[in-house]
């Protein structure tokens, strides 16, 4: 088992200007289990296939461990790439088919039967060692895959997005257990995904990219409750951050017909660039219903009621200077008011998060 | 519920509406579909017969089906052999309202044979080694368009016969990805994946007694390894020559050509006194024979039929006495007086064994068998007569074989 290192590792693909991979700093522990999300495009695949040697490092350099392995091929990085080959081989045994790579690394025999053996015991396979696949439920089949890659032993475990083939209830069901068994088997895992659910629930940490760039990289927590910029908080969480861009005038930010006030530090923290302007985020649960006179209230007109059972999520307009800006208010579902109807909502004290328009940044607070 | 489907498709054909896309394809009923697929495959797949024509449906997640469907149409834009995708069909739902996985349709590739079937016929002793060269020149054509597969195997591949030799077609491209170019680490990475899928699959044959215990399966994925890489490094490797030596470019050119390779651009360098030229292949395109003779004939074969042929067209330029004709003209009149009567007297209802290409190779195979059995040079008429009756009407059907009649699903694998 070891760490992961990228050092300053950047990708360029030839003929273009921009690098796919730009100056990639993070340093992964032992044993941790390391999420890298973002939209389509943003290089959090390009990041794992450098690290699988699947990518040319252009600069900087990654390291296994103390191990520079920038120009080390694939099959000798000691990494496995999970799921990768997932076809079952029906006449082969459920053993068989979870050591047989082993078999062809000319492992000897005894030692195969061990690592299997082991291997089926975390997988909850035991029983079926002896039997074919056919005997398995989806899920055992599933299972089956990622004891391929725990009997090799390796330091790293890759997986680039292995749930997108499963459907809707396989693919819970999946999460939760590689996200269990990564952590009974202490292995380092870097795992990719564009979801940020899967992201929240699986990671130790989650590191997040766009378009090239390590936004933050931070446990769930921290990535929820201080995002360090606009397309973290709006990225993190579902549904998401309300973000709105609104004048400050003589320490008070106009939202509609409210006034938010800002701290005279926070305000200190904006520079010309921002315009006298300020960016106010607020997630749909910060929200608490208040009477129209309060003088904190927002007014939202409700477009649509969303009912999830537990919850119920208002998606509403907010009136403000600068025209409508769509905004998500979570309440009670109980109480829910009816398409059209105008609420009032205030911020909960302190649950407010405040950028600067130009750079997109965190202001410590307000 | 009412489902509302939608379709992405170069050319929609409505009859793909006509089936049941409210059934999960597991429970297809028997009279829709033309065969259930035979071999390993994580997904559910179907082929179904649909306006004279049969297709393979896989259910599959949304996205990875339009990424799938995306790169099998950007393939066919190429001349690598891949199936052709028909389309995708999104936002199906079951009678209750339930979602339905989305679909992949693609075109079932006539005369194909996929490995498995393969298996359960009696082989020629050396039918794995062909089917790994096979599968190593459509390795070397992929990377070379920038093609990276990712889980490369015998399972995601389909044989075609090829003269002597298989043609193989990528059918599977869900985990492919088309780059600009690749890296070594993708290329050794592809090859290594190969090499450990091909000889799992062997290993469940040898499981499965339908290949003997004594093959050695290790070995013959080391030899996609080794074809793969003598192929690779012929096609880019820097070859060096005496400066007073030229004809040996042309005959370095020849030997890539005989490969079935198109040296489209060369890199020709000599060191300071000039003694030594060094000249390098810089973009290639394989089938060579194939171009050739489609630009001869108009004929579309693989490129072992191909060279087959072209040999045949060149024996014919010499029996004629025709060395001085273009050889234009000279193709035109093999393919009016061999070629085609040659087929054509092929019955009809003979020729869903084999394509025509491939019949008229084995013709042309009979005809050497003949000529040597009674010494004399058989005429064409004679052979084909002979071949019909004493070869072809043993042969299976190949037109489209596609795994097991619906009606013996309980003998899944």
């Amino acid at each position: 088992m070891a760490t992961v290192t990228y050092d300053h590792a950047s990708r360029i693909y030839p003929g273009t200007e921009r690098p796919a991979v730009d100056q990639l700093n993070l340093h992964i522990e032992d044993g941790e289990f390391l999420v890298l999300v973002g939209p389509s495009g943003c290089g959090k695949s390009t990041s794992l296939r450098m690290l699988a040697g699947l990518e040319d490092v252009n600069q900087g350099r990654i390291l296994i461990g103390d191990r520079d392995v920038t120009d080390v091929q694939p099959k000798d990085r000691d990494i496995a790439m999970v799921f990768q080959n997932y076809a079952l081989y029906p006449h082969m045994t459920v053993a068989d088919n979870m050591g047989f790579a082993l078999k062809i690394a000319g492992v000897n025999k005894a030692e195969i039967r061990q690592r299997v053996e082991e291997a089926a015991k975390i997988l909850d396979l035991t029983e079926y060692l002896d039997r074919k696949p056919k005997a398995l439920s989806g899920g055992q089949r599933q299972r089956v895959a990622m004891g391929r890659a725990i009997v090799r032993q390796p330091q790293v475990f890759l997986m680039d997005e292995p749930l997108s083939n499963l459907d809707a209830k396989l693919r819970v069901q999946t999460r939760t257990q590689i996200a269990s068994l990564q952590r009974r088997l202490g292995v380092t895992t870097v795992y990719v995904t564009h979801d940020q659910t899967e992201a929240l629930t699986m990671g130790d940490r989650i590191a997040v990219l766009k378009d090239g760039v390590l936004q933050q990289v931070g446990t769930p927590r921290e990535m929820y409750d201080t995002p360090a910029n606009v397309f973290v908080a709006g990225f993190i969480g579902s549904p998401a951050m309300n973000l709105g861009t609104f004048t400050v005038n003589n320490g008070v930010a106009e939202i509609g017909d409210s006034r938010l006030p800002i701290t005279r530090d926070a305000i200190s923290s904006l520079s010309e660039a921002d315009g006298g302007k300020i960016t106010i985020g607020f997630r749909p649960e910060s929200l608490d219903l208040v009477s129209a006179s309060d003088p904190a209230a927002l007014a939202v007109q409700v477009n649509i009621v969303e009912e999830l059972g537990s919850d119920a999520y208002v998606y509403g307009s907010l009136k403000t200077s600068e025209g409508d800006q769509d905004v998500i208010v979570r309440v009670n579902p109980r109480t829910a008011p009816e398409k059209g109807e105008f609420i009032h909502v205030a911020i909960k004290p302190g649950a407010e998060h405040v950028f600067a328009p130009s750079s997109g940044a965190r202001i410590a607070s307000i | 519920m009412p489902q509302t489907l939608q379709i992405t498709a170069a050319h929609p054909d409505p009859a793909l509406l006509s089936l049941p896309w409210d059934i999960p394809l597991e429970d297809w009923p028997n009279e829709v579909l033309a065969a259930l697929p035979r071999g390993i495959s994580r997904h559910v797949v179907r082929f179904v017969k649909l306006s004279g024509q049969v297709l393979a449906v896989k259910e599959i997640g949304e996205t990875v089906a339009f990424n799938e469907y995306e790169l099998l149409r950007q393939l066919s834009k190429t001349d690598v052999p891949s199936v052709e995708p028909v389309g995708v069909i999104t936002g199906r739902k079951d009678k209750n309202g339930e979602r339905l996985e989305a679909v992949l349709i693609t075109k079932h590739l006539q005369f194909s044979l996929p490995y498995r079937s393969l298996y359960s016929q009696t082989l020629q002793p050396d039918t794995e080694s062909r089917l790994i060269d096979a599968l190593a020149v459509l390795m070397v054509r992929l990377h070379l368009i920038g093609f990276y597969w990712g889980d490369v195997s015998l399972s995601n591949t389909l044989f075609r016969r090829d003269a002597e030799t298989f043609a193989a077609w990528l059918v599977d491209a869900e985990t492919g990805q088309l780059l600009p170019r690749l890296s070594d680490g993708q290329r050794n990475y592809d090859i290594d994946l190969a090499r450990t899928n091909i000889i799992g699959e062997l290993m469940d044959l040898q499981a499965g007694e339908m290949i003997d215990e004594d093959v050695d399966v290790i070995a013959i994925g080391d030899a996609l390894k080794q074809r793969y890489n003598e192929l690779w490094s012929a096609l880019h490797d820097k070859e060096e020559f005496d400066a007073d030596e030229p004809w040996l470019v042309a005959q370095h050119i020849e030997y890539l050509n005989s490969l079935g390779f198109d040296v489209d651009e060369l890199e020709m360098t000599t060191d300071i006194d000039g003694t030594t030229v060094m000249i390098q292949p810089k973009i290639v395109d394989a089938g060579h024979h194939a171009r050739r003779l489609m630009h001869l004939t108009g004929l579309d074969v693989q490129e072992n039929q191909a060279r087959r042929l072209l040999n045949d067209l060149e024996h014919y330029r010499a029996i004629t006495d025709r060395q001085k004709d273009e050889i234009e003209f000279v193709a035109h009149d093999w393919l009016a007086q061999v070629f085609e009567p040659t087929v054509q007297a092929v019955p009809r209802e003979l020729r869903k064994k084999l394509e025509p290409a491939q019949l008229f190779h084995e013709i042309l195979d009979h005809r050497w068998f003949l000529s040597e059995q009674q010494r004399r040079d058989v005429p064409m008429s004679e052979v084909v007569d002979s071949y019909i009756h004493t070869v072809l009407r043993n042969r299976p059907d190949e037109m489209s074989i596609l795994g097991l009649a619906p009606e013996d699903a309980d003998l899944q694998e």
